[in-house]
């Protein structure tokens, strides 16, 4: 994710909130700036009238094989921070065969296009340092929605942040060519939840609770590497 | 795309009545989830987006292994105990109806995924069993498909489905529970049952 746009989001929203947080109301417990983010959402849902038809041509017209080179490439890059990220959580193993990913993948899979990690069993991983800070302990926070983000909790917020900064494709000093990196990587990953996007519209009462309840139940199952503790609520017939 | 498709495998999965390894619930997943990836890799106008298709393949198939009672206790919580038999029977129809409409055009999206069964399902309390598989993709992470199993009379049932840690059916209870709040029992069967109408007139 673009750190410059996201860098932004976060301070210009982190203001709004200053002037809007007061006048919510708040339903849910988790969701006390419900009014602010419900703002955002629709903020959002404008600008996708904009990237999803864009994300929409690119998934059409790109054929498949390219489209997963594009994914594949952006994922090595991410990859680099998935290993870091599992060693700061202790993760050795895991940690240790997402270097190897990088290294096959970088060399063998001509520069991240191929996925040959994957096919010798290298297995991807998902981690961010949101991740880590809960694993460290760190509580989740209010539930926050951004523009061009998404939905993110205070703690991961702060993790994305310190995604974004590492992120190597902030490091590229031609401004075309970073410029043209995080666009691709922005339209490419927009592209990958149409199917999901889909569902939602179908599935969803209110697509913006759906999509909160969605973000709790998921952010909590990765802190916890999918084996989330059983919630009390869940037990009630 | 990943999503959708472990949601359409969510759905599709536990197919199969005719299948008789039912003594063990890993075992009846795994058959029906295999028996179903053949019928789909098979089916052009599945993998070409025959939403309707999907919706047939999953009424005849999927529908008789899901509890579809415990799956709307399980979205509503507390609230279940609210309804009279009556009501149960009609909220349990409409979210059956809602499930099956909303996910069976996740079919469509199947590519070359392959399923993996993660072994050692420890049960998950009350007779309830917890069958863990994952979804393999070329180039993604796998995703995490789990199905809440429970016996019952006829057999062992699901009666949820967590894609990537969200439970399709709790997800819902947030809503449900502030809907039956303002609204009561009725205003909840009113809200399925306006959403599956919608849904049906967008259905060309």
């Amino acid at each position: 994710m673009n750190s410059r746009i996201a860098g932004f989001c976060v301070i210009a929203a982190f203001a709004a909130m200053g002037v809007a947080g007061c006048a919510t109301t708040a339903n849910n417990p988790r969701d006390p700036f419900e009014g602010f983010n419900r703002a955002m959402f629709s903020v959002n849902e404008g600008i996708d009238g904009v990237v999803k038809p864009i994300a929409e041509g690119y998934d059409t017209v790109v054929p498949g094989p390219v489209k997963a080179g594009i994914g594949n490439f952006f994922g090595n890059i991410a990859d680099l921070w998935i290993a870091a990220n599992n060693l700061l959580q202790g993760e050795i193993t895991e940690g240790a065969s997402d270097v190897g990913r990088v290294l096959v993948n970088s060399t063998v899979g001509i520069v991240g296009l191929i996925d040959v990690a994957s096919d010798l069993g290298l297995e991807k991983h998902a981690e961010d340092f949101g991740q880590t800070l809960g694993k460290w302990g760190v509580g989740e926070g209010p539930y926050l929605y951004w523009p061009l983000v998404g939905p993110r909790n205070v703690r991961d917020t702060f993790g994305l942040v310190v995604d974004a900064w590492v992120d190597p494709m902030e490091r590229i000093h031609d401004v075309a060519a970073r410029n043209t990196l995080i666009g691709v990587h922005f339209i490419d990953l927009r592209a990958s939840l149409l199917p999901t996007d889909r569902l939602i519209e179908a599935a969803a009462f209110d697509k913006y609770s759906y999509i909160r309840d969605a973000y709790f139940q998921m952010r909590r199952n990765a802190v916890y590497d999918g084996n989330p503790p059983p919630l009390e609520e869940d037990d009630e017939e | 795309m990943k999503c959708l498709f472990s949601l359409l495998l969510g759905l599709i999965l536990p197919v199969s009545s005719a299948f008789s390894q039912e003594d063990s619930p890993d075992a009846m997943i795994k058959g029906i989830t295999e028996e179903v990836l053949s019928i789909v890799r098979q089916d052009s106008d599945i993998q070409r987006g025959n939403t309707g298709k999907a919706i047939e393949l999953v009424e005849a198939k999927v529908l008789p292994r899901f509890n579809f009672q415990r799956m709307t206790a399980l979205a509503m919580g507390r609230d279940w105990n609210k309804a009279d038999p009556d009501q149960k029977k009609r909220l349990a129809d409409e979210f059956r109806t809602l499930l099956v409409r909303t996910y069976s055009n996740a079919l469509t999206g199947y590519k070359d995924q392959t399923v993996r069964y993660k072994p050692n399902n420890k049960p998950a309390g009350d007779g309830n069993v917890m069958v863990r598989t994952e979804i393999l993709q070329s180039g993604g992470k796998p995703i995490q498909l789990d199905y809440s199993v429970e016996k019952g009379t006829d057999g062992w049932k699901v009666c949820d489905v967590i894609v990537a840690g969200v439970s399709l059916v709790t997800n819902y209870r947030d809503t449900f529970i502030q809907e039956v709040r303002a609204n009561g029992i009725d205003g909840l069967i009113k809200m399925l049952s306006d959403k599956n109408k919608q849904l049906e007139a967008v259905k060309k």
